[in-house]
């Protein structure tokens, strides 16, 4: 099945178009990720892809569902979820408060209920906790669950913006530059989180830099230059398309390339 | 028609003032992104401060001249003192801070000066001019022409020397401003001790006509604010334009509804654009980055 | 978390302790009345204090919110012969109304333009008061009919004492099983990062206006009372200082501390209570307090001790 599928998605800031006619096919259940220059368009395209933005042209479907011009929130109850380059951590709640938000979307909420405790909050907000416990878990974090979260280390930051999103059980994860900043130990476990992730069955889509990680994880690999589609294919494909090293480096620096992509 | 002009007149006049409240405001917000609650007490201060000199015997002009520089020295020490130490603070915070600033020179006022009512003589006598039908005064005349004055000389400043386009510098990026040296810190002196220069010769030319108190600062930065809203915050032409119009509504307003709610149009004016055109009429709109 | 869940009254059961032990210590009926007045004012603090504290959305016009409570026990029972514990109702139905209306354009406002946009809106809830006298009396006011309960005709600063207590400690209730709920944490994720919030599925906007709405009716009861309590109102209830004194009460006792609500309450009216010789140094006091705390102690008292402990504990 297509999960996530774009047709000739198109937005321009001050005359500059961001992203020019991009087609996105993919197929639920698997690594796909989107790789291009910095500029190329990666973030934009994620924004526009959860409702940040709303596109000046063209279409998405979520699971076969038009949901062009849909607000961040309304893609989020349909099972979209993300992760932020430059992180968006709550961070004057606790760890574990930032993961039960994520949660929010499962929980019944009244402002009565809420405000007077009935006993249905309660028992939802246990319910919340284990669930919230429990994606804490798959990203290592357990342990910090009662810190602050403004304390955490980068890469610990990274992991819990990731166990956020998976709170909220989403069907399609967009994770943006998961890996950036992140030294190689962390990068390996970053790795194992998203392996894990797929195997439930969750769609990722990766906007990454590191080129080990995006050649091993992904099914495909999509590629942007100036908010254009440059190429899409296999890893294999791409790796040997001389166009994306092109785009990357100039034609001067394929020695370089050939460092960063085998 | 006679009456049309009557209202174009003091609208005109009273518009020329909060044009130089917002100009104040604009200036301040472009050199540090802050908005300066206490800019209505610049003005304050300003025409108090005239009063209570010359009532010690010292002649009008010399008197004025003293306001407009006590006046300067406390809008710098608002910046080095309160604004200085608390930077990095939230726009909030900062917001309270130039709140808090504001109470606390109204309160001073009260203290050193007092809560009457206080007015200055007229330059050239308060004898109206007729002019089709509607009656001038000739203050109001100076004060249109020395607003016309401080806007040219503001715009000669910033667009033909040095430190001028070291504001504009510092508006368009501080940080990119402080790498090829230009010292923010000081910009941002000099656009508080500006902009509360702006404010105390505001508050000496509208003196003669409409009374000052030490309380007159709040109406005067709300309503100086909204016109700076109005014209587009950060844009030196939209402060004075949005001045005039704010002035010219609430004069029409005074004058074919209620004088009553004359001070309510500011603010209506004010939700309207907020909510409608947050941008203003000569502001650019800004696109958020994640 | 069990524990979290176990403590989370606390704070109100505190408040209660201190409303029930602290006329032991009174010296003379006049405290009565400096504690009723901090309780009602921290009614209002706390209300503010959940929008401002917690979602992050300030409001420099909430004394709007006092000034419609208000005047609601005084035109109710006087124009309409309604009683006056049911116009306290009316009054905060009526401030959770005006609350949705303006909030529903405002509150997608950001930062400074927030903060001018509920200015506006206080000051013109107060020129309004002013200006329509057949309504209000005008500049000098109305007096206000007692509050009658079952044929007791409330009067006298003790029995005020007891009400705005209690009403304080339920206010506390609210607030904080407020927070505990998905509805609180959808608020303060709000006030972090609302990019972030959204992309969780939360919609921020309706969130916000429900916060808005709270914060008004507790505003609004808490101007009921005032006007009840004082026998007397005068649009300046309404008018731009309140609304900075109640914003310097929340940022005084630490912004997001539901027990700072009060202390801030309790600085900002004991201390001119304290001060009455200098009367006129009133303004430039509390402007000086608002700029020292925006500057040194910008957390407030409650988190700044709170954390000074926690550090010693380490």
């Amino acid at each position: 099945m297509i999960i996530l599928q774009t047709d000739q998605l198109s937005i321009a800031f001050g005359g500059v178009r961001a992203i020019d006619g991009v087609n996105l096919a993919i197929e639920s259940g698997q690594v796909y990720s989107i790789i291009g220059p910095n500029g190329s368009g990666k973030t934009t395209l994620f924004n526009l892809v959860s409702g940040i933005y709303t596109p000046d042209d063209g279409s998405i479907r979520l699971a076969g569902e038009a949901v062009t011009g849909l607000a961040p929130d309304q893609l989020a109850r349909r099972g979209l979820s993300r992760t932020f380059q430059n992180l968006q951590i709550f961070s004057r709640m606790s760890v574990l408060e930032n993961v039960m938000v994520g949660r929010h979307r499962h929980e019944r909420t009244g402002i009565f209920a809420d405000l007077f405790h009935w006993p249905s909050v309660a028992r939802q907000n246990q319910a919340t906790v284990e669930a919230a416990r429990a994606a804490l878990a798959r990203v290592d974090l357990a342990d910090s669950a009662s810190r602050p979260a403004g304390s955490l280390a980068y890469g610990a930051l990274k992991r819990l913006e990731i166990a956020r999103a998976l709170a909220s059980e989403p069907t399609l994860l967009l994770l943006d530059e998961p890996a950036a900043g992140c030294n190689p130990v962390e990068t390996e476990e970053i790795d194992g989180v998203i392996r894990s992730i797929v195997k439930d069955g969750i769609t990722v889509v990766l906007v990454e830099h590191d080129m080990r990680l995006v050649m091993n994880i992904s099914s495909r690999i999509h590629v942007l230059a100036s908010g254009r589609t440059l190429t899409e294919g296999t890893p294999e494909q791409v790796r040997s398309n001389v166009a994306v090293v092109q785009a990357y480096l100039g034609i001067h620096g394929s020695q370089e390339s050939n460092r960063a992509f085998h | 028609m006679a009456e049309l002009l009557q209202f174009v007149f003091s609208g005109l006049t009273v518009g020329a003032i909060y044009a130089l409240v917002a100009l104040g405001f604009t200036l301040i917000y472009k050199a540090s992104d802050i908005i300066n609650f206490a800019q209505g007490e610049f003005v304050m201060l300003g025409g108090m401060t005239t009063v209570f000199v010359t009532l010690a015997g010292v002649s009008l002009p010399l008197a004025a001249l003293i306001a407009i520089i006590v006046t300067t020295a406390i809008g710098l020490a608002l910046h080095r003192f309160a604004i200085e130490p608390a930077r990095g603070a939230s726009p909030v915070a900062l917001i309270m801070i130039t709140i808090g600033a504001s109470i606390f020179l109204r309160g001073v006022a009260q203290i050193i000066f007092d809560r009457r009512f206080h007015s200055l003589p007229s330059l050239f006598g308060g004898d109206p001019i007729k002019f089709g039908g509607a009656a001038i005064l000739p203050q109001s005349l100076v004060v249109l022409a020395s607003a016309m004055v401080i806007v040219t000389l503001l715009w000669l400043f910033i667009d033909r020397t040095l430190l001028g386009k070291a504001v504009i510098a510092t508006a368009a990026n501080r940080l990119a401003a402080r790498l090829i040296g230009v010292d923010t810190r000081r910009i941002v002196d000099f656009s508080f001790a500006v902009s509360a220069a702006i404010g105390a010769i505001a508050g000496v030319l509208i003196t003669p006509i409409a009374l000052t108190s030490y309380d007159v600062g709040t109406l005067l930065a709300l309503k100086g604010f909204a016109a700076a809203m109005l014209g587009g915050i950060g844009s030196a032409l939209g402060a004075v334009v949005g001045g005039l119009l704010i002035g010219l509504f609430e004069a029409f307003a005074a004058g074919y509804l209620s004088s009553n709610y004359k001070d309510a149009v500011a603010f209506l004016i004010i939700l309207v654009v907020l909510v409608s055109i947050p941008q203003g009429l000569f502001g650019r709109a800004k696109i958020e980055r994640v | 978390m069990r524990t979290l869940l176990e403590t989370r009254l606390l704070p109100a059961i505190v408040v209660a302790v201190i409303v029930v032990i602290l006329p032991y210590f009174f010296p003379s009926a006049y405290y009565f009345r400096v504690g009723a007045l901090v309780f009602i004012f921290a009614l209002a603090v706390v209300g503010l204090n959940l929008l401002m504290g917690f979602a992050g959305q300030v409001s420099l016009g909430h004394a709007g919110f006092l000034g419609i409570g208000a005047y609601s026990v005084v035109i109710g029972p006087v124009y309409f012969g309604l009683p006056s514990w049911l116009c306290v109702f009316v009054g905060a139905t009526v401030s959770g109304a005006v609350a949705f209306l303006v909030g529903r354009p405002i509150l997608r406002l950001k930062g400074h333009y927030l903060a001018v946009a509920t200015l506006g809106f206080g000051l013109l809830v107060a020129i309004v008061l002013t200006n329509e006298a057949g309504w209000t009396g005008g500049p000098d006011g109305m007096s206000v009919p007692r509050l009658a309960l079952f044929n007791w005709q409330v009067r006298g600063s003790d029995s005020w004492y007891w009400i705005a207590g209690a009403t304080l400690v339920g206010g506390f209730v609210l607030a904080l099983n407020l927070m505990e709920s998905p509805t609180g944490r959808a608020l303060q994720a709000i006030h972090d990062s609302e990019i972030a919030a959204l992309v969780l599925g939360i919609d921020v906007a309706r969130k916000k206006l429900t916060i808005f709405v709270i914060s008004a009716m507790y505003a609004s009861v808490a101007g009921s009372y005032l006007a009840l309590f004082n026998g007397h109102v005068t649009p300046d209830i309404a008018g731009f200082l309140r609304s900075i004194e109640l914003v310097a009460m929340v940022v005084l006792g630490g912004m997001g501390s539901i027990v700072g609500s009060l202390v801030g309450a309790a600085v900002l009216v004991v201390l001119p209570q304290a001060l009455t010789i200098f009367h006129e140094y009133e303004q430039a006091l509390l402007g000086f307090i608002l700029m020292v705390f925006m500057i040194f102690l910008r957390r407030g008292i409650v988190p700044s001790v709170a954390a000074t402990f926690a550090g010693r504990r380490k």
